[in-house]
């Protein structure tokens, strides 16, 4: 190795150090288009009661009738509720899978200083935003709900950017927008949910996966 | 003024120059975490972080997580100075190449 050759390859090992050392880079492009898939397979079946109850115009009606009367305890038993919860976590699941196939392969612990650094910072915005939005069923404005939901997504994972690949940023901001713009088709939460979860993170996770892992 | 005579030796090791870019993003770092940053044994970390502290580039915090013990690491003022200088010395060698 020539002296510019070594001297690249020491800058490339200094940054790598740092990125390594400061970030969660085990994060697979596959993760996003798992959680993406149970996005819209959630949709699907989501889709599939507001038909039942006589398609969304009327399930917007009825939704709109019991507005301030159904209590939280009913609206949790609900079956978009058990879908939405079913939805969340399987995608939780799948890619928290993912991810550890990943750092596995790539021989970095799962679990480190930089994992928990990505968690707590994820959890801040998710967190705040879940109480947030709980309040506001209480309330009765499930219409503001699925908004809510992309729009505290957004924000966390524009958050997460700093501590993770930093591409998660425009996937941050692709929700924040979808979000605000569903603050005015309040009722069409569904197929936003569709757009942002679904969609949005699985063209997420294919472009991250051939920047990345492709072989 | 050639960039080579402010390269810094005890930069030469992969290890020490690895050991010093992590400390520099961090405010500190764990032995583990060390250890799996770089994948060496443990022997072999504490003998590069010895050389790190002699030159006081590194400083060391021994305390505890419940009873186990935990020591962190932090890079000093000189060291900071040191890295950066280093770091220049290598940009200028990749930027004086025409």
């Amino acid at each position: 190795m020539n002296e510019q050759q070594q001297t690249l390859s020491d800058l490339q090992h200094i940054k790598n150090m740092m990125e390594r050392s400061s970030r969660f880079i085990s994060l697979s492009g596959l993760s996003g288009v798992a959680a993406g898939i149970c996005a819209l397979v959630g949709a699907w079946f989501a889709n599939q009661v507001i038909m039942d109850s006589g398609g969304p115009s009327s399930y917007r009606e009825a939704v709109a009738r019991t507005i301030g009367t159904e209590s939280l305890q009913e609206f949790m038993g609900h079956r978009l509720f058990i879908i939405a919860s079913f939805t969340f976590f399987s995608a939780l699941l799948l890619s928290f899978i993912f991810t550890y196939i990943r750092s596995k392969k790539n021989k970095i612990p799962i679990w480190g200083t930089t994992a928990k650094r990505l968690i707590w910072n994820v959890a801040i915005p998710m967190g705040a935003g879940a109480i947030y939005l709980f309040k506001q069923m209480q309330f009765g404005n499930y219409g503001l709900i699925a908004p809510g939901c992309l729009i505290f997504y957004g924000l966390a994972l524009v958050n997460a950017s700093k501590y993770t690949l930093s591409e998660i940023r425009y996937l941050g901001y692709c929700q924040l927008i979808i979000g605000i713009v569903n603050c005015w088709f309040v009722g069409y939460g569904l197929y936003f949910w569709a757009i942002g979860f679904g969609v949005f993170h699985i063209v997420y996770g294919l472009l991250m996966w051939y920047r990345y892992e492709r072989k | 003024m050639n960039p080579i005579e402010h390269l810094n030796k005890i930069f030469d090791s992969r290890i020490r120059l690895g050991i010093m870019s992590a400390l520099m993003v961090n405010e500190e770092i764990n032995f583990n975490d060390l250890k799996d940053l770089l994948q060496i044994t443990d022997g072999n970390l504490a003998s590069h972080l010895k050389t790190l502290e002699e030159n006081e580039y590194v400083k060391i915090f021994k305390g505890f997580v419940g009873k186990k013990t935990n020591t962190t690491y932090s890079v000093t003022k000189a060291g900071e100075k040191a890295f950066k200088t280093h770091l220049t010395a290598l940009e200028k060698m990749i930027g004086g190449i025409k």
